[in-house]
């Protein structure tokens, strides 16, 4: 309950799907594995995307012809990302995971 | 070209999206407010409805893997709305540096807890050259 609160205030916020907060914390305090962080992860940001989308859309600041620009590719790169997941080692994935954390950071500081 | 560039940034963010479980907004909302010429704002609310679609199809697939608990993931998804109404507010009432600079810190503190659980876990049993770099020559 905590992790979707947390998750969803982000998702609203900062326009992403929550999914930086919500695999982490399936990890460090309810004991997930890696792979299945992540699935589980996607499945709640559908969800939680949708109610924020809407309430982006009512405040007039969804643009649905840019939303595909972007979004078309990112299905099949999505669909790239999943299978290439499957032959990684769990540590690698949590590595991944940090090092995307830690560039996101760096990025919104500069 | 800065459609193409914004469709390559949004290529990548769904992989990244794919390989570690976020929809990939990341990169999204840069690729709408650089090369698309969107406000943060409106960048924001965009990626959104981008990253609908693509953690949908990412969902399916590691539900196809096996890796997916969708009982939790509804749970975690059905109770966020509280969250979400109150960060669609506040996203539209607070500066933006304000904006970046709390989900820098938040980024900072969980990569730190994840790196420190990583390494100090025994040695995977995995094979470790196949981790980072691509397939070998």
């Amino acid at each position: 309950m905590a992790i979707a609160t947390v998750a969803g205030t982000f998702s609203g916020l900062l326009g992403v799907g929550g999914g930086t907060v919500i695999v982490p914390l399936l990890i460090l305090w309810l004991g997930y594995g890696e792979r299945e962080a992540t699935g589980t992860s996607l499945a709640a940001i559908v969800v939680i995307a949708a109610y924020a989308t809407v309430g982006q859309a009512l405040y007039g600041n969804v643009d649905a012809a840019d939303a595909a620009v972007v979004g078309v590719p990112a299905i099949f790169g999505v669909v790239a990302g999943t299978a290439l997941q499957q032959r990684l080692p769990e540590r690698a994935v949590a590595l991944l995971f940090a090092a995307l954390l830690i560039a996101t950071a760096v990025e919104l500081i500069f | 070209m800065e459609y193409v560039a914004a469709a390559a940034l949004g290529f990548a963010g769904g992989t990244l999206g794919g390989l570690v479980g976020v929809g990939g907004g990341v990169l999204f909302v840069p690729a709408l407010a650089i090369f698309l010429d969107e406000s943060q704002v409106r960048a924001e609310g965009t990626s959104l409805l981008a990253i609908v679609f693509v953690a949908f199809v990412g969902a399916w697939r590691q539900f196809g893997y096996g890796n997916l608990r969708l009982r939790d993931g509804f749970v975690l998804g059905a109770v966020s709305p509280l969250g979400v109404a109150i960060g669609v507010a506040v996203a539209n009432a607070v500066s933006e540096r304000v904006l970046e600079l709390l989900f820098a810190a938040l980024a900072i503190a969980i990569a730190v807890q994840l790196l420190g659980r990583t390494l100090k876990r025994p040695s995977p049993q995995a094979p470790r050259g196949r981790e980072g770099a691509g397939p070998p020559p």
